[in-house]
């Protein structure tokens, strides 16, 4: 997924290479990258599943705009992935409805 | 002055006002300023005086060269929540709010995309143009590796080859008019690579249970009305949605500017005079906001902006200010004529009359 040899833009500029914890398990992602770029590399698509109909959500604007890609982060829920950096040992979980404060698996 | 959106309007109205010596702050809720400009990789259209044939990326890094030059404060992560009386203005940063007070505002928070809903449009792999872009040409992934693009305006015609050139599948553009919306030359260029497009479609539903898995199309008649029995179906991984934008003036009609709904110009906007300064007084707009153009035209505007106020601040005396107002305006004629211009052009003398009714 992660672009090599862009035509125009040739090499993305990142930061070092970190792990972090998705659902329990250990991935891979570049430090300061937004959470949900991180993600998509490794293939996750769904970021929350919704309160009422318990429907999958993923990223929809990209600019943290439509809140449609929050998660659980560190414990807090209702973070807006796609403008939340990445940092080295993060814990991120899939939210489920609203999500609660220090929630875990 | 305060700036509310470090895009290229406001980043041009603020290089023009520090320039003449105004002391600027400009104010961005995102973390990092240039607006969508770092997203434009393509050339921009127009004359030398446009900064024509330039990338989008490349101008936006020259304008951040020139704030830094001029000791232009651009504060990020700051939202603005509010414009109240006396030109106070509530900005978040971080965890805390604060009251700043501006001797003149300008308002140029630009656009926000327009969507449509259709069955599985909340699928994860359905996602804006913006998003599109803004995943390949900042940060380096393909949004999916096969795409269907919906809409053959401007942005989706640039955003379908944006996506090719990041390794992606564009496997249609559809329309739902009956002809493509975009400039020929940003068409033609993905046409060439055998992308097909096809107008009078609209998408009728994403399929998938978790994530995309594909999407039907189906052709409407005349009326927009679809047509039974023409369905065709793609397989995609992404659907991405380009169907114009509208403007982001939610503070200008909270802070009690005229507000005129002129559906050329993408929705709600600030009426204006010819020097950007809208009902209000002392409170001026550039770009999308004020109505939904390109970057070339929001560079203009913002620049007159920020002249204007220079010259209301005691900056720029009378001649000097009419003199380089007039060069702006001449730049902008270009712009604003031709089959995609002239209709903008005439909104724009619509707004303006509307200051003096």
């Amino acid at each position: 997924m992660r672009i090599e040899n862009h035509p125009i833009l040739g090499e993305f500029e990142k930061g070092r290479r970190v792990e972090f914890i998705f659902d329990g398990k250990t991935i891979e992602g570049f430090e300061g990258e937004p959470i949900a770029i991180a993600l998509r590399s490794n293939g996750v698509m769904i970021h929350r599943y919704t309160a009422r109909r318990n429907e999958p959500r993923g990223v929809f604007c990209a600019i943290g705009r439509c809140t449609d890609c929050i998660m659980v982060v560190n414990g807090l829920p209702n973070i807006r992935t796609c403008v939340e950096p990445l940092k080295e040992g993060m814990v991120v979980q899939t939210q489920k409805a609203k999500g609660s404060e220090g929630s875990s698996e | 002055m305060v700036c509310v959106g470090a895009g290229p309007a406001g980043l041009a109205a603020a290089l023009e006002a520090a320039k003449n010596g105004v002391e600027v702050v400009v104010y961005d809720e995102n973390d990092r300023p240039g607006g969508q400009l770092f997203k434009q990789i393509h050339k921009f259209f127009g004359s030398k005086e446009h900064r024509a044939m330039e990338r989008g990326f490349n101008i936006g890094n020259s304008f951040l060269n020139e704030a830094r030059e001029l000791g232009v404060d651009v504060s990020l992560n700051s939202v603005v929540l509010g414009i109240y009386e006396n030109g106070t203005l509530n900005v978040m940063i971080k965890d805390r709010i604060e009251h700043v007070r501006g001797e003149k505002i300008l308002v140029a928070t630009g656009a926000s995309e327009n969507m449509i809903p259709f069955p599985g449009w909340t699928l994860p792999g359905v996602i804006g143009a913006g998003a599109a872009q803004t995943m390949a040409n900042i940060h380096g992934i393909r949004p999916g590796d096969n795409i269907l693009m919906v809409g053959s305006g401007n942005v989706g015609v640039i955003v379908s080859y944006q996506m090719l050139q990041a390794g992606s599948k564009v496997v249609a553009v559809i329309d739902a008019a009956p002809k493509i919306g975009g400039y020929a030359v940003h068409a033609a260029k993905i046409a060439r690579v055998g992308v097909p497009f096809y107008t009078s479609h609209t998408i009728k539903e994403a399929h998938g249970k978790d994530r995309v898995e594909g999407a039907t199309i189906i052709e409407v008649d005349k009326n927009w009305k679809p047509i039974p029995g023409t369905e065709k179906r793609f397989d995609v991984d992404t659907v991405c949605i380009a169907v114009g934008l509208n403007p982001m003036s939610q503070l200008l009609g909270m802070a009690g500017c005229k507000m005129i709904y002129v559906p050329n110009l993408g929705g709600r906007v600030p009426a204006h005079d010819v020097n950007q300064e809208t009902s209000i007084k002392g409170m001026y707009v550039a770009g999308d906001v004020s109505g939904i153009e390109e970057a070339s035209t929001a560079i203009i505007e913002g620049r007159i902006a920020g002249l204007a106020i220079a010259h209301r601040l005691g900056y720029l005396d009378e001649p000097g200010f009419l003199q380089q107002r007039d060069v702006q305006l001449k730049n902008m004629v270009g712009l604003r004529s031709g089959s995609h211009g002239e209709a903008r052009g005439k909104a724009k003398e619509y707004l303006n009359a509307m200051m003096k009714g």
